[in-house]
């Protein structure tokens, strides 16, 4: 309801305020004249109308008689038969917060704000910053897409590919912020997914990003014990969220029927094989050469070196990283200190996890380092 | 809404090796875009070295030789466009040859009065 009074209004404050009186009017009228037949049209159509009137109040400016102007043929035919029901603007709403336009921060806070329905101190909390300034951020977010002309629409064809691929990262990005656990965020993710799924039925890469989050959010319990890391051999496999491990299955069947080629379907593909009994590891280099081949990047390139030396050994995973550049990317040393641990070259295991050491931040993350590093 | 869509180019770059008719194929170009529907106005800038400031300080006026504020990218021209949203003004703008030849256009709304 929100995302069509958006569509209506073009502002998001407006419409904000315009749902708010309409459900405000509905509680006084509803519980004497009884419930519309059609409730949500009822509630956009009083939204719309209050609207409406407080712009004819305000100042009479010619770009809001514009915005009036803008109604679309739908919502006139709405008027006409009120029994009609209105088009989900959902995937409008989507690509308007994910658009280019508007920096990350601002498409991550807005999509959790607008389409996830969170409060501002949830998002605030998920993303570690304080409350006034995940405010500002949506302030700053809603002006501009007012003031810089955001259209809301699905975008043209054209850039339409782009688009998505900004706005899959965006939901991927919020998926990942909560992998830690602290917060509804991972959970968030899912439902933003699910819903793209529903609005795009046919595009690859949507089923492949859901079925990713899925797979990754089934081993959400079994990932940490007391605070510490628990690598997936170890992993108690009874933790492992079995409904969700089938869902994402049948997101992944349903993804690779468009296009297995994916970079978000790859990864789930991967994922997918970890989540079997026992690792096909061979099976997950092939994968992983795909993948690197997409997208040729150095993090891939390193995670498919981590799979080289799974299925043909610490040797051949350590000359598989040997010339992978990721400054700053403790996951890099961390990689190649296991194989030198492995390969029983434990001077050169200690320099590499000292250098992991001195770049990672998270306290599992530093504690399992450390737990490694006594071991030599 | 109208948006005036500001060219900056490098002073030295792609547009230097590029053959005689290619230069003249990017003016063509340029000329075509200046005839597009919604577009108001358009203009080529000279060189950043013709460039000249004002300011005023107190009364008087300070005038110095160059342009506001020296970068590797200079302001070479500008298209003034009448277009609904902003993905119409985005899609002129990365038709305009300089975004393509290590340079870039910014995109601004402007004030509706």
């Amino acid at each position: 309801m929100l995302a069509a009074l958006i569509g209506i209004l073009g502002d998001f404050d407006r419409a904000e305020d315009a749902a708010q009186e309409a459900f405000v009017t509905a509680a006084e009228r509803w519980p004497r004249e009884g419930v519309p037949s059609s409730p949500g049209a009822w509630l956009v159509t009083t939204g719309r109308n209050r609207a409406i009137d407080r712009i004819r109040r305000e100042r009479t400016h010619e770009s809001k008689l514009a915005l009036l102007a803008r109604e679309t043929p739908a919502y006139q035919e709405m008027d006409a038969v009120p029994n009609s029901s209105f088009p989900d603007e959902r995937l409008e709403l989507i690509f308007t917060c994910c658009h280019p336009a508007l920096s990350i921060e601002a498409q991550v806070a807005l999509t959790l704000r607008t389409l996830g329905g969170m409060q501002t101190s949830e998002i605030a909390r998920g993303f570690m910053v304080p409350e006034a300034t995940m405010a500002q951020r949506l302030v700053r977010a809603k002006r501009k897409i007012r003031d810089a002309g955001i259209p809301f629409q699905i975008p043209a064809a054209g850039v339409l590919a782009d688009r998505l691929a900004a706005a899959l990262a965006v939901v991927y990005l919020i998926f990942n912020a909560g992998y830690d656990g602290r917060s509804d965020l991972a959970s968030e993710a899912i439902r933003l997914g699910t819903a793209l799924t529903e609005l795009m039925p046919d595009e690859a890469e949507v089923h492949g990003l859901l079925a990713l989050m899925l797979l990754h959010d089934s081993r959400a319990s079994a990932r940490f014990a007391a605070g510490e890391i628990v690598l997936l051999e170890d992993q108690d496999r009874t933790l492992w969220d079995q409904g969700r491990i089938h869902a994402g299955r049948a997101e992944l069947a349903r993804a690779r029927s468009l296009d297995p080629g994916g970079p978000y379907t790859l990864q789930a593909s991967i994922a997918a094989l970890h989540a079997c009994e026992r690792t096909d590891w061979t099976a997950v280099v092939a994968l992983y050469d795909d993948l690197l081949e997409r997208t040729g990047s150095a993090v891939v390139e390193l995670n498919r070196a981590v799979a080289i030396g799974q299925a043909h050994g610490p040797q051949a995973g350590l000359d598989a990283a040997a010339d992978i550049e990721l400054p700053g990317y403790h996951y890099l040393h961390a990689a190649r200190a296991d194989f030198l641990r492995r390969l029983e070259r434990p001077l050169q295991a200690r320099r590499e996890y000292e250098l992991a050491l001195a770049l990672a931040l998270a306290p599992a993350e530093r504690s399992f380092l450390e737990r490694r590093l006594a071991e030599l | 809404m109208q948006f005036m869509l500001q060219i900056y180019a490098p002073q030295t770059g792609e547009w230097d090796g590029l053959s005689e008719p290619e230069k003249d194929a990017v003016t063509q170009e340029y000329l075509a875009i200046s005839g597009e529907p919604g577009v108001l106005a358009g203009a080529q800038l000279h060189p950043v070295e013709t460039a000249t400031t004002v300011r005023v300080n107190d009364g008087r006026a300070l005038t110095t030789d160059g342009p506001f504020a020296e970068t590797k990218e200079a302001l070479g021209g500008y298209y003034l466009l009448e277009a609904p949203d902003l993905d119409v003004a985005i899609a002129l703008a990365a038709r305009i040859p300089a975004a393509r030849l290590g340079g870039a256009v910014e995109v601004r709304p402007v004030v509706e009065r």
